[in-house]
C-alpha cells in the first residue's frame, strides 16, 4: 500500500525516506510524464506514440508480449536509447538530465557475473554519481553503503564475489546499489525472472516498501497473476499504449486480451 | 644468476633491465583492462598490424623513435577504425574485416621492409630488441607508461562502470564513446612501447597474461590492475635474467615465462583453478 502522508505526518517506519523536495508529502509533484514516445531500431519501429503519466510512490508494471517494447521503453527512460520523437519529463525537466536520481537494474542475463567485484564493491558503485570521478569516500558515503547493505540483508554477503550469490541475492545487490545512489526512480527489467518462490516473495515485499518510501518503481513483468500483488498501476504495451491506469481500472481481461491478442491469456 | 650479474656492469644490460621493469609494469597494468574487456584477440590482431605502419613511416621519415611511434599509431587507427567501417557498412562481421585488413597490411609491411634494406630491424620489430634500446626509446617507454597509468588510475570509476555495464555507464552521463577512444589509444600506445621489448608478434602476451593470472586469484578490480603491473614487471625482469643464463632470446622468454605462470595459476588456484576446492559458483 502506498503510504498516505501529509506535511505534518511524515511516513512512519521509513526514517531514511529519500523523496526529494520536501519528503513524501510533496510526492504528487514528482511526476513522470511520457508523451508521444516513439523509438525505432533502424527501420523497425519499436515504440509508437506511447503516453503515460505517473508519480513517485507508485509501483508501475510494464505488461506486454515479447517484442512489445518493454525493454525499449525502459532503455529510453534511462537514456540508453534516444527517442525519435516524444518527451520524457520528470518533475518538469528531461529525465535524462537527472541521471543521479535514476537507477536502472538490467536483466540478469545482461550482467557479466564473473566481473571481479564484490557485493560491497557493487553497492559502492552507487555512490559514484554523487562523488563524481575523483572525490574520495567519506564517512557519510560508507554509512549510506552500510545502510543499503543492511536494508537488503546483505551484510553477511558483503565480501562475496557477485557470481557466488543466488538469484534473489543478486537482485537485492542491485537494489542496494540503487539505495546507495539515493535514486528516486528505479527502472527494473524483468526483475522476477529466474527467482524461486521465497526469493520472489521477498523481492515483492521489497519493491512495495521502496515505493512506500516515496520512490517511483517501474518494472517490466511477464507473470500476469502476480501483477495485482506487486503493482499499483499498469501500462499495457504493444508497441503503442493499449491501456494505462490503476491495476483495478486498467488491468481488465479485455485490455489484457487486446494486449496479447489471444483471449486464452486473458485470465489474470 | 652469475652470467647476468657479470653483465650488469654493461650499460646495455642495465638499460634492458630498466626497460623490462617499466614496460612490464605498464603492460601488466593495462592488461587488466584488456582482460576485463575480453578483447585480447582483437588487440593481438592490431598489434600485428602495427608492422606495416612502422615500415611506411620509416620509409617516409627515416628510422627514429618518433617515426616508429607515429607509424604504429597510424596503422592501429587505420586497421581499428577501417575494420569497424567495413563491418558497419557491409554484411561482413568485425573479426573477418580485421583479419583481412591486418594480414594484407602485414604482408605489405614485410615487402616494404625487405625493400628498405633494414632486415636486422625487422627481427627486432617482430620478436623484440631489448638489447638495442636507445635513450630516446627508454624515455618514450617511460612517458607512455606514466601517462597510461596516470590516466587509467584517474579515470578508474567511469572505466569500471564502462567495463562492467556499458549501458548503465551511458545512463549515468559518462561519455562512453570518448572514453572508448581514449582507452583504445592508451592500449595502442602501450603496445607500441612493448614493441621494443617483445616485438609485435609476442606483445599481446605481455598485454594479457599478467592480469589473466591475477584474475585466477582475485575478485578485486584494483588488485587486477596493480597486481597485473607488478607481475608484468617482475616477470619480465626474471625472464630477462633467465634469458641471459640460458642464452635464449629475451622477448620470447618473457612471454613464455608469463604464459607458464598463467598456466600454473590456472591449475593451482584454490578458488578459480582447475582443481579448486569449492567451485566458485554457488
Amino acid at each position: 500500500m502506498t503510504t498516505a502522508t501529509t506535511l505534518d505526518n511524515p511516513p512512519h517506519g521509513h526514517p531514511d525516506h529519500v523523496c526529494w523536495g520536501g519528503g513524501a508529502a510533496n510526492h504528487t509533484q514528482h511526476r513522470l510524464d511520457v508523451r508521444g514516445l516513439t523509438v525505432s531500431y533502424r527501420e523497425v519501429r519499436a515504440l509508437e506514440g506511447v503516453d503515460f503519466s505517473t508519480e513517485c510512490g507508485r509501483c508501475v508494471a510494464l505488461i506486454g508480449p515479447n517484442g512489445a517494447g518493454k525493454s525499449t521503453l525502459l532503455k529510453s527512460l534511462v537514456g540508453i536509447l534516444t527517442p525519435e520523437a516524444g518527451t520524457i519529463l520528470w518533475r518538469g525537466a528531461a529525465l535524462t538530465s537527472a541521471h543521479r536520481e535514476l537507477a536502472y537494474l538490467p536483466q540478469r542475463g545482461e550482467v557479466d557475473w564473473q566481473f571481479p567485484i564484490t557485493v560491497r564493491g557493487l553497492v559502492e558503485m552507487g555512490r559514484y554519481p554523487n562523488l563524481g570521478w575523483w572525490r574520495s569516500f567519506q564517512k557519510h558515503d560508507r554509512e549510506i553503503v552500510d545502510r543499503a547493505l543492511a536494508a537488503m540483508q546483505l551484510e553477511d554477503l558483503a565480501d562475496r564475489q557477485i557470481s557466488a550469490l543466488s538469484g534473489g541475492q543478486q537482485q537485492r545487490t542491485f537494489l542496494a546499489r540503487a539505495l546507495a545512489q539515493e535514486a528516486h526512480v528505479l527502472l527494473l527489467d524483468e526483475p522476477f525472472t529466474g527467482l524461486d518462490q521465497p526469493a520472489e516473495e521477498a523481492l515483492r515485499r521489497l519493491l512495495r516498501d521502496l515505493a512506500a518510501e516515496g520512490r517511483l518503481i517501474i518494472a517490466s513483468h511477464h507473470d500476469l497473476e502476480t501483477v495485482p500483488l506487486i503493482f499499483d498501476e499498469v501500462l499495457l504495451l504493444r508497441r503503442r499504449t493499449i491501456g494505462f491506469g490503476t491495476v483495478q481500472d486498467a488491468f481488465t481481461p479485455e485490455a489484457i486480451a487486446a494486449t496479447y491478442g489471444t483471449p486464452a491469456l486473458a485470465q489474470p | 644468476m652469475s652470467v647476468f650479474l657479470q653483465s650488469l656492469d654493461l650499460e646495455i644490460t642495465r638499460r634492458a633491465l630498466f626497460a623490462c621493469l617499466l614496460i612490464g609494469f605498464a603492460n601488466g597494468y593495462v592488461s587488466a583492462f584488456v582482460v576485463l574487456r575480453k578483447s585480447a584477440l582483437k588487440i593481438g590482431t592490431i598489434s600485428h598490424g602495427l608492422l606495416p605502419g612502422i615500415a611506411l613511416a620509416v620509409a617516409l621519415f627515416g628510422l627514429f623513435s618518433w617515426s616508429v611511434l607515429a607509424g604504429a599509431l597510424f596503422a592501429a587507427i587505420f586497421i581499428g577504425l577501417g575494420s569497424l567501417f567495413v563491418a558497419r557498412t557491409s554484411r561482413i562481421d568485425h573479426d573477418t574485416a580485421l583479419a583481412v585488413l591486418y594480414t594484407s597490411g602485414f604482408g605489405g609491411g614485410l615487402i616494404l621492409i625487405s625493400r628498405l634494406g633494414i632486415r636486422q630491424k625487422l627481427d627486432e620489430w617482430l620478436f623484440g630488441g631489448l638489447m638495442g634500446m636507445s635513450d630516446s626509446d627508454l624515455w618514450l617507454a617511460f612517458g607512455i607508461s606514466a601517462a597510461a597509468i596516470l590516466l587509467l588510475t584517474a579515470l578508474q570509476r567511469p572505466i569500471l562502470i564502462l567495463l562492467f555495464e556499458p549501458n548503465v555507464a551511458a545512463s549515468l552521463g559518462i561519455p562512453v564513446r570518448l572514453l572508448n577512444y581514449l582507452l583504445f589509444g592508451i592500449v595502442i600506445l602501450v603496445l607500441v612501447s612493448s614493441l621494443q621489448a617483445v616485438g609485435c608478434i609476442l606483445s599481446v602476451g605481455l598485454l594479457v597474461a599478467p592480469a589473466a593470472t591475477i584474475y585466477m586469484f582475485s575478485d578485486s578490480a584494483p588488485v587486477l590492475f596493480w597486481g597485473g603491473g607488478l607481475l608484468g614487471s617482475l616477470g619480465s625482469c626474471a625472464a630477462l635474467i633467465l634469458s641471459y643464463q640460458l642464452n635464449w632470446p629475451a622477448g620470447a622468454t618473457i612471454t613464455l615465462l608469463l604464459g607458464t605462470i598463467f598456466l600454473l595459476a590456472f591449475i593451482l588456484s584454490p578458488r578459480y583453478g582447475l582443481f579448486r576446492v569449492n567451485p566458485a559458483s554457488k
